[in-house]
């Protein structure tokens, strides 16, 4: 019999970025909230403590920051006529826990979509034909680039982004992306200082034709206070930010941009260590009333509040929707139904230089210090003579060199021994990587939804991800990877390797933890779990907030489109919903 | 529980009817909260997370331990039953009420200058806090500095009351200033070198004292290990946000910046600069610094590049607001290096104000270096960039670590 517990206006499930945001947004609205984190509470000053927090073993190898498929594991399948198993580990991607979420243990590239991503299936039928679309889902977002880029500002001087612009109001700047959306200021910081990779890379991209540009960053280039009043440092590139918590307060995250100033309020409240098990509906369905949760002594507690917000990683959101009734399940088979529907991922392809003599030094290094070149990206380039759509950017950002797992070596090295020991030893300091990261459009077969054998430990079904790349996706990849082959063979190494997408979606080795899509958003509820305010259609006092709502996914990393949606939504409640609550959209 | 309030509020009403001296006009209980808060009550009379003023958690003396009392109007176990006349001489004279004699841990030779009018205000305050039934047991000392009436030797050779006296000379601000510092502020209660019976050394004030494992460091205008470098504005800053463009507070100042300077009126603190800039340290010359090639700086440098530059940055420059300058910083500078040494052991975590919400911390290094490692990069830190000041030993550090263990 769960404990019932007195009223708040919100209860939001997941305290990382977007939770950090809305819970900052709502509480400065006045509203009594309390955030609930199935994690613990992780705060800079006590766990990423300078003195150990780079220990590659603890935390790239161990994964000390992830969710532990004891707590939540999936399962997974390329298609329907696979029988679903759960993961023993996760692999493909890996999702975050704790207070600060996957947001703390991200790199860092904080992009904006471009404009005709978020009107995509409108514009690509205008441009190239309804049949061109004829193998995917794609759809429209429901709200434009122009709506967002106040959000995405917003996100972007939160979190102190280091980079250039390359279209301010319209004019294309020198030195940024051309193809960027235009925006309305610089970004609040300028560019990280260039490391010797992207640099030889932004040389050759450049002798190809092309417009490399450096990276959108949250490693910090300089000492930086955010409109919260929340200081930042210089990030120090030491390269332990991927898999890690940033000890010196130089990578954004809601520990270093947000919860400083949260903490303090007394209308907030974080319970951590509590797990939503549902959201609570009233008789009629079309209300909740709240939220159950089970703490870590096993005691069960009823939440109630006005309005309840899922701010957990993308596909929890989508779990705690299917197994609280919101929203009509999709079905692959007659295409209805929402939730679980538009399932995307990211199709990836690297490539990578040998060279002999240089001096890369790997250790110099940050999650998003390094050069992009989009002119393959999204829209960006005429589809029309091509047999697919989409694009990737093409990215060479040197995270790290880190000792364990940064082992670069020619194909045809032995695995180990002294011959590998000695070609260790040569291309440690002479590979040059990079990679295509490429969009990720919706079909009908790729989805989620509850699987029908599997449970968790409190006897709740585990979350099913049926998925593969599309043949559309795959024909993309493979024409960008040689794209980055003409690339490779201009910066002049002495061996070129150029790898290239697949069909048959691994779910073992580590590819991306940007998983998107089955709770989006959009104008029809027939197609769609939520309305432009990431509302739910059915149930107008739950907000779904996270890359959940991506329709589909772009060939950028999802953080800086998540961070505008948390601030659009929370605009929603403050200036629409909380002056009268209900549908802000009438289907 | 309301019982006992009830109670409380009618022999407050009793007395103040009687004496004539607490009044329930509005302004006058601002004033009064006003005054708690410069005095920084709380910080020694409230708990963490308890109810305010209802005692706080246990002072650790060089003679032993005194927990702070109850001083809500509970007559039982508070000052409830207490007369304005008793109040006035606690804080006057340390002798509150039935001759019972104070320690001067509570700073009763500072607030000794407090105004007339001022202790009424607080005194109307005190009337208003919620009373709460909670005995202390104040004087846990070992014999014989139990026995109270050790305190009438202790003011006979420490203590006489004294009145503020204004200087006729100085400007209203600094004489502000001083009555602030001097009383209320009762900066002297950590900044002043203490003789061996545990009182200032008024000869030497605000120059730096030690206690309880801290150094709280020199405060007058000394160019190298007091504020000479800071400007009234850099004084005002640290004391209103926390953080200045050299420094951000941790230890015990942290707390007293928490709850007690970042509420200060902007005037007063401006005052507190204008008198500090005017107070002389001891005129003493800086020292040379130690040798580059000296072998402790060698050693030291090594471990600062390796664990210290990446906030601290190799050249002691350290960031605005997040990782506190070293480069020609006075409390670096400082002779006694208590402070650095227990940081560099335990850590610190900076303070959290409204304007300087961020709380940055050093992490503790004692589980990764031992005494020597400690001993020779505060040594470095303390005789590099502009730094000079005596090496630290190994031994200190042995001490310092045994001590905090305690």
């Amino acid at each position: 019999m769960a404990r019932k517990l007195p009223r708040k206006d919100v209860v939001i499930v997941g305290l990382g970025w977007t939770g950090s945001i809305l819970a900052h947004e709502l509480t400065d609205a006045g509203l009594e909230v309390v955030a609930i984190e199935r994690g613990p509470w992780r705060d800079t000053a006590t766990d990423f403590n300078v003195a150990y927090a780079p220990d590659e073993l603890r935390y790239a190898v161990r994964k000390d920051l992830f969710l532990q498929p004891a707590q939540e594991a999936m399962t997974m399948r390329n298609n329907v006529s696979q029988t679903a198993l759960p993961m023993r580990d996760y692999g493909s991607f890996l999702p975050g826990t704790g207070v600060g979420g996957a947001g703390t243990h991200w790199n860092g590239h904080t992009w904006r979509f471009f404009p005709s991503d978020f009107v995509l299936k409108t514009h690509l039928t205008e441009r190239y034909g309804a049949d061109r679309l004829s193998e995917l889902q794609v759809q429209d977002w429901g709200v434009t680039y122009d709506e967002l880029e106040g959000a995405f500002d917003r996100f972007e001087y939160l979190c102190g982004i280091s980079g250039k612009a390359g279209n301010l109001n319209g004019a294309i700047q020198a030195g940024g992306n051309p193809f960027e959306g235009s925006r309305k200021r610089e970004y609040p910081l300028p560019p990280m200082q260039m490391t010797y990779a992207p640099t030889l890379f932004a040389e050759a991209a450049r002798s190809k034709g092309l417009h490399p540009f450096p990276t959108p960053s949250a490693n910090l280039s300089g000492a930086y206070v955010n409109p919260l009043g929340i200081a930042m440092g210089q990030c120090t590139a030491c390269g332990f930010c991927e898999r890690f918590g940033c000890a010196n307060y130089s990578k954004s995250s809601a520990h270093t941009t947000v919860l400083p100033v949260l903490m303090r309020k007394s209308n907030f409240e974080a319970r951590t260590e509590c797990e939503v098990l549902k959201i609570n509906l009233a008789a009629d369905g079309k209300t909740a009333t709240g939220v159950t949760y089970i703490d870590v002594n096993g005691e069960i507690f009823e939440q109630p509040a006005d309005l309840v917000l899922l701010n957990a990683y993308g596909l929890f959101n989508v779990r705690l929707m299917l197994l609280s009734g919101i929203g009509k399940p999709y079905d692959p088979a007659s295409g209805e139904g929402v939730v679980g529907r538009n399932y995307c991922y990211q199709t990836n392809a690297s490539a990578q230089v040998f060279f002999e003599g240089k001096s890369m030094n790997p250790f110099i290094a940050a999650g998003a210090l390094g050069q992009t070149v989009d002119d393959y990206n999204g829209d960006a380039f005429d589809h029309g003579p091509l047999n697919f759509v989409g694009g990737a950017g093409i990215n060479c950002i040197p995270t790290n060199g880190r000792p364990i797992q940064y082992r670069p070596v020619p194909p045809g090295t032995p695995r180990w021994g002294a011959a590998w020991k000695e070609a260790t030893k040569q291309y440690y300091n002479n590979t040059l990587t990079f990679s295509s990261q490429g969009s990720s459009y919706a079909t009908r077969g790729n989805y989620l939804d509850l699987d029908p054998t599997y449970k968790d430990r409190f006897g709740r079904p585990l979350l099913r991800v049926t998925f593969d790349f599309p043949d559309n996706d795959i024909r993309m990849s493979n024409w960008v990877s040689d794209r980055m082959k003409e690339i490779a063979d201009a910066l002049g190494g002495k061996q070129v390797v150029v790898g290239k997408q697949q069909k048959g979606w691994n779910s073992v080795p580590y590819q991306s933890t940007h998983n998107t899509g089955g709770a989006i958003m959009g104008a029809d509820p027939k197609t769609s779990a939520v309305n432009r305010h990431l509302q739910a259609w059915d149930v107008p006092n739950v907000f779904v907030i996270g890359a959940s709502a991506f329709p589909q996914n772009a060939g950028k990393n999802p953080t800086g489109p998540v961070g505008a949606l948390a601030y659009w939504a929370a605009d929603s409640i403050r200036n629409h919903y909380l002056k009268n609550p209900g549908k802000l959209v009438e289907a | 529980m309301k019982k006992a309030a009830l109670i409380a509020g009618l022999a407050a009403a009793t007395i103040l009817g009687a004496k004539g001296f607490a009044s329930d006009l509005f302004d006058r209980i601002e004033a009064g909260r006003y005054q708690a808060v410069l005095a920084d009550c709380s910080a020694c009379h409230t708990r963490p997370g308890g109810k305010p003023f209802a005692g706080g958690l246990p002072l650790q003396t060089p003679f032993g331990a005194l927990v702070p009392s109850n001083i809500t109007p509970d007559p039982a176990t508070g000052i409830g039953s207490w007369s304005y006349a008793d109040f006035r001489s606690a804080l006057k004279t340390g002798i509150g009420k039935n001759g019972k004699r104070l320690y001067p841990a509570m700073p009763y030779p500072a607030y000794s200058t407090l105004k007339e009018a001022d202790i009424a205000d607080l005194w109307a305050y005190f009337q208003k806090v919620e009373p709460v039934s909670n005995r202390v047991v104040s004087n846990q000392l070992p014999f014989p500095f139990s026995i109270r009436t050790s305190m009438v030797g202790w003011n006979w050779l420490n203590f006489s009351p004294q009145e503020f006296k204004p200087d006729p000379a100085k400007s209203a601000a600094w004489n502000r200033g001083a009555y602030l510092v001097n009383g209320a502020g009762h900066c002297g209660t950590c900044h002043t070198p203490k003789s061996l019976t545990g009182a200032d050394k008024t000869g030497e004030f605000l120059r730096g004292g030690n206690l309880q494992s801290w150094y709280a460091p020199d405060l007058t205008n000394d160019p190298h290990k007091g504020l000479g470098s800071w400007s009234a504005d850099d004084i005002v800053a640290y004391l209103k946000t926390g953080a200045n463009r050299f420094d951000i507070a941790s230890g015990p100042m942290a707390e007293a910046i928490t709850q007690s300077t970042s509420k200060w009126a902007d005037a007063d603190l401006q005052a507190v600069a204008t008198y500090l800039k005017d107070v002389k340290g001891d005129g003493a010359p800086a020292p040379q610094p130690l040798a580059a090639n000296d072998a402790a700086m060698a050693a030291g440098k090594a471990i600062y590049l390796d664990r210290c530059s990446a906030c601290h940055n190799s050249t002691g420059a350290g960031q605005a607001a997040l990782f506190a300058t070293l480069a020609k910083a006075p409390v670096i500078n400082s002779t006694d290096p208590t402070s650095l040494i227990r940081v560099v052991l335990q850590g610190s975590q900076a303070v959290s104000t409204a304007a300087r919400p961020t709380t940055p911390a050093m992490p503790s290094f004692g589980w990764n270096l031992d005494d020597a490692d400690v001993a020779n990069v505060l040594t470095y830190v303390r005789n590099s960039w502009g730094n000079a000041a005596p090496p630290v030993t190994a031994g200190q550090v042995k001490d310092l670590r045994a001590a905090l263990k305690r």
